[in-house]
């Protein structure tokens, strides 16, 4: 099986986010990066295809600028096999990340493109369907259970109250959910290998700009809070504010 | 300008999300001059229309079919892209849903256009869409200008407005535009989490427990205040990773965005990955024995003390005013 999986270079999600002084960017001097955490479960998934299947091999693929290969680089050390950096300093959005990705991912000829359902930091949860609708192939995201028999794939995925299952066959494009699998650790072994393995480095030629950013603003501050009291004598307040005050319950 | 809006439909029932779109659409396209349109395709959509007809549509475009059962985003989005250039839509909105996120990408894509997702704003200036989304689980907020027409935006859950009471939509049928043949991924069918028929995401009161909890049997008191309020039970990072409980309740940036009208946090400290992903909640309720937790920061009330005396006492107190 020959898997793809798509993933994205975000600031650790512990990370506290500034807006640099332009308002127009968030500052990333001071921030640690990430493989974003669900595209962790799309590595793992693509390596235990692979290993399922007993040949086979799985491609990391990325969106970014030169600092995004120490990202590739982690993937490979979770056992992918080689990487494609599509070279691009600025950051293209959603749709604009889709076409970049398409145009590489086109002809290639993958049986299973894989993704997390979205990235932690732009969270638009648009790259991977816009990406597989661009390509023709079917998407569906939220995947926390995968079973494939031959070219035939049953799909559990989550929604809001439940689960659904699909079916269909490759190729298909996914887009995983935590649950899906518990991703691996990168081993000593594994680190060691990955610096000899191949990347690839292709530019990116953008298209027009679909969705501009304005800028960007902290969060809207809350009022500031109370404390109530201490100690389960408290809870009578509380039930009283909640009804005068907040006008709840 | 004609506002298209697709209505997510699960069973015979309309998703809430795609009903608070709707009745935004209704707001934004009268003061401009146009329609709010809604787009029923589904089985059994002629029956689901009718129960819509006052939600804010001034039309309401209804394909009964079996084969939107079976469909998955990529059909969807082909549909919902041939309505919006056939309707002169100038704004495809939908509920920020799994699947109404998932449609928002595919009818983009056949737009050639980018969906802003989750938008907690959404208007017209200078003749462009301009939105606000969070970002960052709600660490910042970023402005977005949508070039290019029709724009492709999905409504944050609760962000919307509802429009009861609206005056009768126009009921027009139309022929579906996709084939069960055609389809390369369907969907068999659904099953509902046992005990949970309100998504978290869509909750107005949400009870969440953390590790202060100290144990997963320990959760029925968290469940028993839920049930007691009408609530729906989450959990924190460290609980789900613990594996106390299922990942679909975990809240924080890695789990699910919630912005409800009651969110009351007992035995969760408030790591900042957490706090991104419930600190737009109307009100906040706190409740943990340690006063310096960085949870009573975002909280609008809190208790000091433990939540093994405080949660039952609480209790006692909801039930004799509920």
């Amino acid at each position: 099986m020959k898997v793809a999986v798509c993933l994205k270079r975000v600031p650790d999600t512990a990370s506290r986010i500034r807006i640099a002084s332009d308002g127009k960017s968030i500052d990333t001097s001071d921030l640690q990066f990430i493989i974003s955490p669900y595209d962790e479960f799309a590595i793992e998934e693509g390596i235990r295809r692979r290993e399922a299947g007993g040949e086979g091999s799985v491609t990391v693929v990325t969106v970014g600028a030169e600092s995004a290969l120490e990202t590739l680089r982690k993937a490979l050390g979770m056992g992918a096999d080689d990487g494609i950096l599509v070279r691009c300093d600025e950051d293209l959005g959603p749709r604009r990340t889709a076409e970049a990705l398409a145009a590489v991912l086109r002809d290639r000829g993958y049986d299973l493109v894989l993704f997390g359902r979205q990235s932690a930091d732009a969270q638009s949860t648009q790259v991977g369907a816009q990406t597989a609708q661009i390509l023709g192939i079917p998407y569906v995201g939220d995947v926390v259970g995968l079973e494939i028999d031959g070219r035939e794939a049953r799909i559990t995925r989550e929604v809001e109250g439940g689960h659904e299952v699909l079916r269909g066959a490759l190729p298909l494009a996914l887009g995983a959910q935590k649950g899906l699998n518990e991703p691996r650790y990168p081993s000593l072994k594994g680190i060691m290998a990955a610096k000899k393995k191949p990347i690839e480095t292709v530019e990116a030629s953008p298209g027009e700009v679909r969705l501009e950013t304005l800028g960007y603003s902290p969060p809207p501050e809350r009022p500031a809070g109370r404390i109530i009291g201490e100690g389960p004598d408290a809870a009578a307040e509380l039930v009283r504010v909640l009804r005068e005050e907040a006008k709840i319950l | 300008m004609n506002i298209l809006v697709p209505i997510e439909v699960r069973g015979d029932a309309v998703k809430k999300p795609s009903l608070e779109a709707l009745g935004l659409a209704r707001r934004l396209a009268e003061s401009s001059g146009g329609e709010a349109i809604a787009a029923v395709l589904a089985p059994g959509a002629a029956s689901i229309a009718a129960t819509i007809r006052t939600a804010g549509a001034h039309r309401i475009l209804v394909a009964d079919d079996a084969v939107y059962g079976k469909a998955t985003a990529g059909a969807f989005g082909r549909e919902f892209a041939r309505l919006a250039r056939e309707r002169e839509a100038h704004l495809v909105l939908f509920g920020a849903t799994v699947a109404g996120k998932e449609r928002s990408a595919t009818t983009a894509a056949e737009l050639g256009v980018a969906a802003a997702t989750d938008c907690v704003s959404i208007a017209i200036e200078d003749g462009w869409w301009v939105s606000e989304r969070p970002v960052f689980a709600g660490k910042a907020m970023q402005r977005v200008r949508s070039l290019g027409t029709p724009a492709v935006a999905s409504i944050r859950p609760n962000y919307g407005e509802i429009a009861e009471g609206a005056p009768d939509a126009e009921i027009e049928t139309i022929e579906p535009g996709i084939t069960e043949g055609e389809l390369r991924l369907v969907v068999e069918s659904f099953e509902a989490s046992a005990g949970r028929t309100v998504d978290l995401t869509e909750a107005e009161i949400i009870v969440s427990g953390g590790r202060g909890l100290k144990g997963p049997e320990h959760f029925s008191l968290i469940e028993s205040l839920a049930e007691t309020l009408g609530g729906v039970v989450g959990a924190s990072r460290a609980v789900v990773d613990a594996g106390w409980r299922p990942h679909s309740d975990q809240i924080g940036q890695t789990g699910k965005t919630v912005s409800p009208k009651l969110y009351i946090a007992i035995g969760i400290s408030g790591a900042i990955q957490h706090l991104a992903g419930m600190s737009s909640s109307r009100t906040i309720v706190a409740i943990n024995k340690d006063p310096n937790a960085p949870i009573f920061q975002v909280a609008t009330y809190g208790i000091v003390g433990d939540l093994f005396e405080v949660v039952p006492r609480l209790e006692e107190e909801l039930k004799k005013v509920l």
